[in-house]
């Protein structure tokens, strides 16, 4: 039944990434990228991570999407009348993930290095989830009663208080670069 | 209990989002498919031309937007962030206490700080 459940979401990411690559009018793939992004949501979830399948939906199915649409509106993609001749670059890429993939499968069945202390953090706790799929069916964090919002708050703001703060500035920079390049693309056209 | 019996149980309780996402879906169906049965069908060339408004349709409707909604994508994506952030507090906001309160308010001081800039700016004025 827990297979079940990762199989369906396993599933869907994978035939809706094949569609956002393979169809050809880019709204209908940003489409099936947002369907994408909700089920890693739900992948997150039975995962027992809460907290990342929040940020998936708030700021991957609800900005990052925005931010694609809007390039795509911007400029102008018509229907793709024939694929790119990527083909070399992608084969190299797909080759060396399969070939990850497969090694993870059949050499990676014992658990990968448990994290020093009693409570990972959250970030490492999903990739050694992820890293071996299996264990991942059987839900080694189920013990962890209490979500990992509260763990991943409790830290965040006491004992990465500074770097938290840091955070905000970062986030200010970056809007006021996007303001300024955006201004002055602005002014050039008029 | 099986962790897979235990996943179960945790998944049970996440019933009402998938309540929620169920009747979303089945009101959008439902919706048109109620329409498609019962509506009455006598295609037309003028019928099934793009409408709006009652004016001809004169242009393609996929034109170029203005750069300037960019700006206000990633504004949002900016602010979109800082809800994140705000998230995991809320939910621990009884254990941080006043420490927890005065360094949100910094936080949020900083987002405050970018705000006044972008509106001093422009950025958010549509001339």
């Amino acid at each position: 039944m827990a297979h079940l459940f990762f199989f369906y979401f396993a599933g869907v990411i994978v035939l809706t990434s094949i569609l956002v690559v393979a169809l050809r009018n880019p709204i209908y793939s940003a489409l099936s990228l947002l369907i994408m992004f909700f089920h890693v949501a739900g992948l997150y979830v039975t995962l027992h991570a809460e907290f990342l399948a929040a940020v998936q939906i708030i700021v991957y199915a609800g900005a990052i999407l925005v931010l694609y649409l809007f390039v795509v509106m911007l400029l102008n993609l018509k229907r793709e009348e024939r694929y790119h001749a990527q083909f070399p670059i992608g084969a190299l890429l797909g080759l060396t993930i399969v070939t990850e993939v497969l090694l993870l499968a059949f050499h990676g069945s014992s658990p990968p290095e448990p994290a020093p202390s009693g409570t990972s953090t959250p970030a490492t706790n999903g990739v050694t989830e992820v890293a071996g799929v299996t264990d991942a069916v059987a839900g080694p964090a189920l013990s962890a009663v209490e979500g990992n919002t509260e763990t991943i708050g409790e830290s965040l703001y006491t004992t990465y208080l500074f770097p938290f703060e840091v955070a905000s500035l970062i986030l200010l920079v970056a809007m006021i670069g996007s303001i300024v390049l955006a201004k002055k693309d602005i002014f050039e056209q008029q | 209990m099986s962790g897979s019996e235990l996943l179960l149980d945790y998944l049970a309780r996440y019933f009402p989002v998938l309540l929620f996402i169920g009747v979303a879906l089945a009101f959008g169906v439902v919706t048109l498919a109620i329409s498609y049965l019962v509506q009455p069908k006598y295609p037309e060339t003028e019928k099934l031309s793009p409408y709006e408004c009652g004016s001809e349709p004169f242009s393609d409707a996929r034109m170029p937007f203005p750069v300037r909604y960019y700006i206000f994508a990633m504004l949002f994506v900016i602010f979109d962030i800082e809800v994140i952030f705000l998230y995991p507090w809320a939910v621990v906001f009884d254990n941080i206490g006043l420490i927890g309160l005065v360094e949100m308010l910094v936080f949020i001081g900083l987002f405050v700080v970018a705000y006044v800039y972008a509106w001093r700016k422009g950025a958010l004025e549509w001339d």
